[in-house]
Parts: C-alpha cells; structure tokens; sequence
C-alpha cells in the first residue's frame, strides 16, 4: 500500500458510456473518498477521446492506452497493463466490472500483485488497511461479508447495480500511458462473434419479461416476446426453460446464467427459486404473474398478479400498448 | 491429449431455503442440512473433457481437495469415464479459500505427469467465488481462459478454446499446456453413468495424497492465512411486501397491473 495517501484504481476495459461504466466508476469513486485516497481510472483509447473526457469527471486521473490489443479486448494485454500500473501505483483495491474480461483477469491480476481477489461484489468499503466486499452466496440463500487481507484488493463487482458516479467539482487529469500491453500475449485472440441481439444486452436491460417452466412449452414465449417488443424490454427465462430447450441458454438468467438489474423484471409463471433470484436481486423492481399465491417468487415482488398466464399475457399487451 | 479435470465437491445447491442453515462456526453452511454432491460447473468440466477424448483419445485424471467424502465425487467421476482419481484430504473444517486451494492442486500437480489441459468449473455453486481457476494457472505459469464451452485440438502444440462472452463468444489459440474454467453450454450436460460403469468406478484403486505427502503445512490451510475471509455470514430476511394486484374482475386486476408496468416504462 502507498505510503501517503491510499490508491483506488478502477479498470473499464470497454470504454463505453453504460449503466455498468457509471456504476463501476461509481464504485471506485465512492471508495476511494471513504479511503480519503486518490481515484485513478484505467481505459483504452486516445488521452483525446470523447470517454476519457467523460470519465474525468469521476476521477482524479485517467491514464488513457492507445492500444489496438486492448480495445480489442485482448485479456492478456489487460492483464499485463492493470499489473504495470499497480506495480507503479501500488493502489490498495483495484476494481473491474463484471463483463467477460474482468471476471476473467481479476484473480491472475490479485495473484500477479501478491493480492487477493474476490468477484460478484454487491458492495466493496474500507475497513482500515482491508477491503469488505459483500456478496451472495450459496445460491442466494446467505450473504458473506468477506475481508481481503492481502494488498492489493482486486474486486470485480455488479456494475450495473451500483450507483453511479457522480460528477466531481474538479475533474481530474488525463495522460496517456505508456505500457507495452501487448508483450507475452500467450493466449491469442482468433475470432469474435456477437449473437444478433436485438438491442441491448440483457444485462444493460431496463425492463425485462422473463418466462419459466409454468409456461409449459416453447409457443408461449412468442406471447413475451410480443409484450416485451411492446414495453421495448429484453427477454429472458429460468434455467428450466432453458434446459428444456424452449428458449436459448443466452437467455438464462439466475445463479448459473446471467445477472440482471433492471429497473423491472416481470416473472411469467416463475416458480422463484433461490438460484433464480440471485440472478435478479439487484432489479429494481419484480412484478410476477403465477397461478400459485405461495410461489417464492412473489416474497421478492413489489407487486404481483396470482392469475394464469394464459388469461394475462394477450389483454395485458393489449392494454399497454394503449398506455405507451 | 492429456486432461487433469479439477473436481470440487459442495453442498447440494438444491436445498430448499427452509432446510439450508448455518454451523457452529457462523461462516459457513452446516453441512448436514443438505447432501454433498458433485458442483455443476465441474461436471461440465469433466463432461467437456470426456467429449475431447471420445473424439481425440487420451487420459482424464480427476482430483478433489477436501475431507474423505469427495472420493464420491471422483468415484462419480470415474463412473463417468474418467481414467486415474487424485484425492487430496484436507479434513480441516472450515473451507479454504481460493488462493489456498489453488496451491494446494498447483503442488499436487507438480507431482503428477504433465498434462496438456487442465480445467476447473467456472465457480461452484457454493460459494461462487470463481477464482480457483485463474490463480490455478499464475500458480503453475499457464495460459488461462475462463467461460470455455468449446474446447478442440490445433495440431499438436496448441488448443482452440471457445469462451462465452456478454454478446456472443470468441475463440482463443492457446499453447499447451493451458488451464481453462468450464462454463455450462446445451453441449456439456454431464452424462449419466451407466450402472456397470458405477460398480467398475468402485473397483478402481484411488491415490490418496494428504498435506504432509504435499509438504503443506496444516497452517496453510487454517483460515488465519486466507487471503478471502469470511468475517461474517448470516441469512437474508425474507420480507414479503408484495402488493397483491386485487380486482372484482380479471378485466380489472390487468388494467391495474398494466397501469403499474406502465408508469414504471415511463420512467425508463
């Protein structure tokens, strides 16, 4: 750890402005004013770019690489990049958000810099010299909180669910780095391939109608994705469905699928299991539609609706389109 | 090709949220409210491995840390198709964290004959941590990719690994030996083992390692020296404020539940 003042460096490794971005420099902007320590942003691109000027409002300083293996998201290059860095800086937490990449180096990059890691993070504070993260676990049936005792703290964290940054009365300085990011690349990167998502990623999703077993087979999914085109939301499903084959794995949502945050996520005959609602703890709100007024899901609901789907879903579209 | 397939043996993720409870300890899960089994992500791991052999050939080893009870894991393993089982017993109570776990299995893997391909499961149902494998591979100086659904042979020094990533997948040309977290896909559903193949897999002699045979001092593994530690773990209320839509007619409640999906639109 520095000997002055203590270093927070948050690593956005797709310079993009997003829910995740804000919350992830939201994060590390926060513990880095707990800490009384300086906020120092890591992105790729050009010390010129339209991002780096943004997100000088959140830091104390961006150190901008203009790289094409790291815009490319080449995980080795980012690795070798944050470990410059860190070795330089000497931060007492290092922070990433919770794409691909970032889950990916968080643990190579806390044991690269005699730290230690942790992922999944709903909250990460200063606890003297350590860092608490606090996280779900088994299943979402327990919360852990967990202390990082070796420095650095490498914490990869929900970045869509945090608050974002706020807009600071100095903004802070840009530079551009100079690291050779692309030196012992084992790994090479061959082929990217983007699935035709209509829109946007379900976990930038606002709104998102999910679909689960009780819909007992694949035609009544046409029936969501009809509503969601109307409320301009994302689909999604359970596991079940999923496994069952009605819906693609890429809409899994839950403990093994993906983790969402929207600002509401509408369970359709949804039982609500634990492994389900880890995947949905950070919405905003849930609203669910189940014949069963016992189901688990609705213990989590803001509002919800015990009626079959099957009597709901036609009218419900109907009604909304009106409305919208 | 040679595999090493990393096995980690947790609680049933399955235990319903009444039976699920806290042990003496307050920092961990009281293994008797539910069974041990096999963590999910592991399974697709080995199932992963035992499509490259069907296909390529080769041997799969599997090893598990952890007390006695994770030779059901490996012997499950062996049911499955695995060839050679590694147990490494550690019946210190509390769990490890990951750093130490990944040293424990890079020592052990320095013991053993070189593998071309070692995977772990993406994180365990447990504790979800998905760390093990990354630190696994700055351990042993190895390539890492995590995520990896899709694993096949480039010529013989290198493998393609396909990852899932946020938007779709990428692929990756990796040297061998690499280390690679698995990720669950529609192609890597464990299979189920046959009986016969169960009753064989209990046959097959087992290499069990304890710490001392690794030269791992038990201090290692006791939680003063965790790098993540567990200070607190307690279970979540569950408070139900649901607002439960009522109406005299179904007409009605869907007016009042459409209203209530609107204005939150609105706002978005």
């Amino acid at each position: 750890m520095s000997e002055d003042t203590s270093i927070i460096i948050t690593a956005v490794v797709t310079a993009e402005l997003n829910t995740a971005t804000a919350g992830l420099l939201g994060a590390g902007q926060r513990l880095a004013k707990e800490t009384g320590g300086e906020h120092i942003v890591l992105t790729s691109g050009g010390s010129d770019s339209e991002f780096a000027a943004k997100v000088k409002e959140h830091a104390d300083h961006v150190i901008t690489f203009d790289s094409e293996d790291l815009a490319n998201n080449q995980p080795e290059a980012w690795l070798n990049t944050i470990s410059v860095v860190s070795s330089q800086k000497k931060p007492s937490a290092i922070l990433l958000g919770n794409d691909t990449l970032s889950q990916e180096i968080t643990p190579r990059l806390a044991h690269r810099l005699g730290g230690a890691s942790s992922g999944d993070a709903q909250a990460v504070s200063a606890n003297g010299d350590t860092i608490l993260v606090t996280r779900s676990v088994y299943g979402g049936k327990a919360e852990a909180e967990i202390e990082l005792t070796a420095s650095p703290a490498v914490v990869w964290v929900r970045a869509q669910s945090m608050e974002p940054a706020e807009t600071q009365p100095t903004s802070g300085t840009i530079v551009a780095g100079d690291v050779d990011a692309s030196s012992d690349i084992r790994n090479k990167l061959i082929e990217t391939h983007a699935e035709e998502a209509e829109g946007e990623r379900l976990e930038d999703a606002q709104i998102i109608v999910s679909g689960g077993r009780g819909l007992g087979g694949p035609e009544p999914f046409e029936e969501l994705v009809a509503l969601a085109k109307v409320l301009k939301a994302q689909n999604a499903a359970s596991r079940a469905a999923c496994d069952l084959g009605w819906v693609p794995h890429s809409w899994q949502v839950g403990q093994t699928g993906r983790k969402v945050a929207p600002q509401l996520y509408l369970a359709v005959a949804i039982s609500g299991a634990s492994q389900h609602m880890m995947g949905i703890a950070d919405s905003k709100a849930i609203a669910a539609i189940n014949t069963d007024p016992d189901a688990p899901i609705f213990k989590h609901c803001q509002f919800g609706l015990v009626e079959d789907y099957q009597n709901v879903i036609g009218p419900l579209k109907t009604k909304l389109a009106e409305l919208l | 090709m040679n595999i090493l397939v990393c096995l980690k043996q947790i609680l049933d993720p399955e235990v319903p949220v009444r039976d699920f409870a806290i042990d003496s300890s307050g920092l961990q899960a009281d293994p008797a409210c539910a069974n041990q089994v096999t963590n999910i992500f592991c399974e697709n791991a080995l199932e992963s491995a035992l499509q490259l052999k069907d296909l390529h050939g080769g041997k799969i080893t599997v090893i598990s840390l952890g007390p006695e009870s994770v030779e059901d894991s490996l012997r499950k393993g062996l049911a499955m198709k695995a060839d050679e089982p590694f147990m490494i017993v550690n019946n210190n109570g509390l769990l490890p964290d990951s750093a130490a776990v990944a040293k424990v299995l890079a020592t052990a893997i320095r013991k053993m004959e070189p593998f071309d391909l070692i995977l772990t499961g993406r994180e365990s149902g447990d504790w979800g941590a998905g760390q093990t494998g990354g630190i696994l591979a700055e351990e042993l100086g190895l390539p890492f990719t995590a995520f990896i659904d899709e694993v096949s042979p480039e010529g013989d020094d290198r493998l393609i690994l396909r990852q899932q990533t946020d938007s779709g997948w990428q692929k990756f040309s990796a040297p061998k030996p690499a280390v690679a977290s698995i990720t669950n896909s529609d192609h890597n559903l464990p299979r189920i083992p046959k009986t016969r193949d169960i009753i064989m897999a209990n046959r097959k002699p087992l290499t069990t390692w304890t710490l001392e045979d690794l030269e791992i001092s038990a201090e290692a593994l006791s939680s003063n020296q965790y790098k993540a530690r567990v200070r607190k773990l307690s279970i979540p209320e569950s408070k139900s404020e649901c607002e439960f839509i009522e109406g005299d007619t179904t007409e009605e409640k869907i007016q009042k539940l459409a209203d209530k999906i609107a204005a939150i639109a609105r706002a978005v």
